[in-house]
């Protein structure tokens, strides 16, 4: 119990320092900071419509966020979760071009499986480029996104281009069938469903399968999972493609049921805010779900900032970076003994002359 | 293609080395500067973005690009000194600390460059390399960022310094072994932070490159990912500053293809070749690793940590 409030505090902590950073910062562009605060919370989940923006944000980015968690528990940094959602993106796109696609709910998990296929594809390739080339993974998989991108830019504004597409080079747009639609005649769409869904089963699998358990001792202690003979490199492959299946589930997502085809606004940095949630939830796949959804009204209540207050549309960008850097340094604060540190306080407030070094030292030894 | 077009395309190539390698030149420098200490700095990305938006921004506040180059480097170190901060904390992971100044960096960059976008600030004056030729377009691509020189022979001091000062030793035996370093007196952490901050001021200066000549304007998309390039570049070159200058030119030259050959009137497949240099980084990263061992000429303490 006591474990689980220190899971949950020190983050919650350290988003409350960043918030309050964050005034302070937009204080200097001499903007009240109270004003940004309310209108944060306004746009993130003052009414039903700032919910439905922020859910409709929340689903993309829980399922970038399980593309940094499942590697890293395997032991694997893997930053390119960009790269896996832009191709799951076109991979459907290009399959609903390609193939006469049944226009109803057959047609829908069709393009949802081609671009889980590309995204996991893709990320398991820098995996493989780590277990049988001593590679970074870290590098390559953010190597690869960019070679993602440039690739889907060259499709998109090549031999998949609608050509009555003018302004906006994208694909053709998906039938009406194929769409992914809202959840009762709402703007939530059955995305989020899919991303809360995936995040309960990759926690459920990390949790009970003999794979999921394997997979977390490879990433925990790779010296004991060699001893008792795990197959790590088949192991880490499988937690790769897994992670980079979701993000390309979120290409899908967006484009079935945001952009209706595939067009530049899917390089929207949903994998990189994705990268952030997936720290933040300590890399549980179930805490990724109430994250997504903070860091989605973030991010919803972003446009609002910029509309009421005149602030950059860079602005959530800035709280996500302070937010991060704090939640990173807050890791130094978890072996601290809050107990002893509050009696040491007491203590030297008591003696007017404080402990001396060897008796702080003795106190260290005893907690 | 014809001889003129051929001379053109080949003048855009070593140009475009000059040019686009500028930036990956700084970097790569930081980022070895780094690494020899033992720390590795994926924040070297935002570092690059937000020393590219302060460089414009000072120059076109005062109106001379040579303060600009300076607040590069002041912001630069600045970034980098909070990553090496952070790191020496206890639990505090320095690849993830990496991607959280990438984020914050870029953040900034966009945030206090949102009025920057429109202006036009001075820029550096070129060194013009191609005045024996007569046709234009030669002389065009030929004029080169009069950083680059500065950032050869920061290369050549890096090298004799790691060889011959006490600083360069003591820098190279806090990466090589952090106990070493502790059983003779020294601050692992004191000669990290100072190698980091250090080698976000030479990153900085990359940043000025891109802002100040080539684009030689600020926007949001000034960078693609030359920051993270360099970590790789720095692999390849093996923690050698001089290979590093061969190494950043050979992706200035992969990356000048693709508006080399727009210059001669080829436009197709342009994204293609704007993705050349990353291909060409995963292939010299799949020649130059081995599974299970490390690269040689690594830092000892970069090696143990994978």
């Amino acid at each position: 119990m006591r474990n689980l409030l220190r899971e949950i505090l020190l983050p919650a902590a350290a988003i409350v320092a960043a918030l309050l950073l964050f005034g302070v910062f937009v204080w200097f562009a001499g903007v009240n900071p109270v004003q940004v605060w309310l209108l944060l919370f306004k746009g993130a989940f003052g009414d039903w419509y700032s919910w439905q923006n922020t859910l409709q944000r929340a689903a993309p980015l829980m399922l970038t966020a399980l593309c940094v968690a499942i590697p890293m528990r395997a032991g694997l940094v893997i930053i390119g979760g960009e790269g896996a959602l832009v191709l799951g993106g076109l991979a459907s796109a290009a399959l609903a071009q390609a193939l006469p696609l049944p226009a109803n709910m057959a047609g829908t998990v069709l393009v949802c499986i081609a671009a889980a296929v590309a995204g996991a594809l893709w990320i398991a390739l820098a995996g493989w480029l780590r277990q049988h080339r001593g590679i970074n993974e870290t590098i390559s998989s953010l190597l690869l996104a960019y070679v993602a991108i440039g690739l889907f830019k060259h499709l998109v504004e090549g031999p998949l281009r609608d050509p009555s597409s003018l302004n906006k080079p994208s694909t053709h747009a998906l039938e009406e069938g194929i769409r992914i639609g809202g959840i009762g005649g709402s703007d939530v769409h059955w995305g989020l469903v899919l991303g809360v869904v995936a995040c309960l089963a990759a926690g459920l699998w990390l949790r009970i399968t003999r794979s999921g358990f394997s997979v977390r001792i490879v990433g925990g202690n790779p010296r004991a999972a060699q001893l008792v003979g795990l197959p790590a490199s088949q192991l880490i492959l499988l937690a790769c493609a897994l992670g980079g299946a979701a993000a390309g589930l979120a290409g899908a997502v967006e484009v079935a049921a945001v952009h209706t085809s595939a067009n530049a606004s899917l390089i929207a940095g949903y994998g990189y805010a994705g990268i952030l949630v997936a720290f933040i939830a300590r890399h549980n796949p179930v805490a990724i779900i109430p994250v997504a959804i903070l860091f989605g009204g973030f991010g919803a209540a972003g446009s609002l900032l910029q509309r009421r207050l005149g602030l950059p549309d860079a602005s959530v960008q800035v709280l996500q970076g302070i937010a991060f850097v704090l939640i990173l340094a807050s890791e130094a604060l978890r072996d601290v003994n809050w107990k002893t540190l509050w009696l040491r306080i007491v203590r030297s407030a008591q003696t007017p002359s404080g402990p001396s070094p060897a008796q702080v030292a003795m106190g260290d030894k005893i907690a | 293609m014809t001889a003129d077009q051929a001379l053109i395309f080949l003048a855009g190539i070593v140009g475009g080395a000059l040019r686009v390698g500028a930036p990956f030149l700084f970097v790569s420098l930081g980022e070895c500067l780094t690494e020899k200490s033992g720390r590795i700095n994926l924040g070297l990305e935002g570092v690059l973005v937000l020393s590219a938006m302060s460089a414009f921004g000072a120059s076109y506040l005062s109106g001379s690009a040579w303060i600009g180059v300076l607040a590069a480097a002041l912001t630069g170190g600045l970034l980098a000194a909070l990553h090496g901060v952070l790191c020496s904390m206890p639990r505090v992971n320095d690849v993830a600390t990496g991607i959280a100044l990438m984020l914050l960096g870029t953040g900034l960059a966009f945030y206090l460059g949102k009025p920057l976008i429109q202006p036009q600030a001075p820029q550096l004056p070129f060194i013009a390399l191609g005045n024996w030729s007569d046709s234009a377009a030669v002389r065009s691509a030929l004029q080169v960022n009069p950083l680059v020189p500065i950032g050869i022979a920061l290369a050549l001091a890096l090298w004799w310094a790691f060889a011959n000062t006490r600083a360069g030793l003591l820098v190279r035996m806090a990466g090589d072994s952090a106990n070493a370093t502790r059983a003779l007196g020294y601050s692992v952490s004191g000669i990290r932070i100072a190698s980091t901050a250090a080698g976000g001021m030479i990153a900085g200066l990359g940043g000025a490159c891109l802002t100040l000549f080539y684009p030689g304007s600020w926007n949001e998309g000034v960078s693609s990912g030359q920051g993270l390039i360099a970590v790789a570049l720095v692999i390849f070159a093996r923690w050698s500053p001089l290979r590093c200058v061969g190494a950043a030119l050979l992706f200035g030259g992969a990356g000048a293809i693709g508006p080399a050959l727009q210059s001669v009137g080829i436009g197709w497949g342009y994204h293609l070749f704007n993705i050349v240099p990353y291909v060409l980084t995963l292939l010299i990263l799949v020649i130059t690793c081995r599974p299970g061992s490390v690269v040689s000429g690594s830092p000892g303490e970069l090696g143990s940590k994978q």
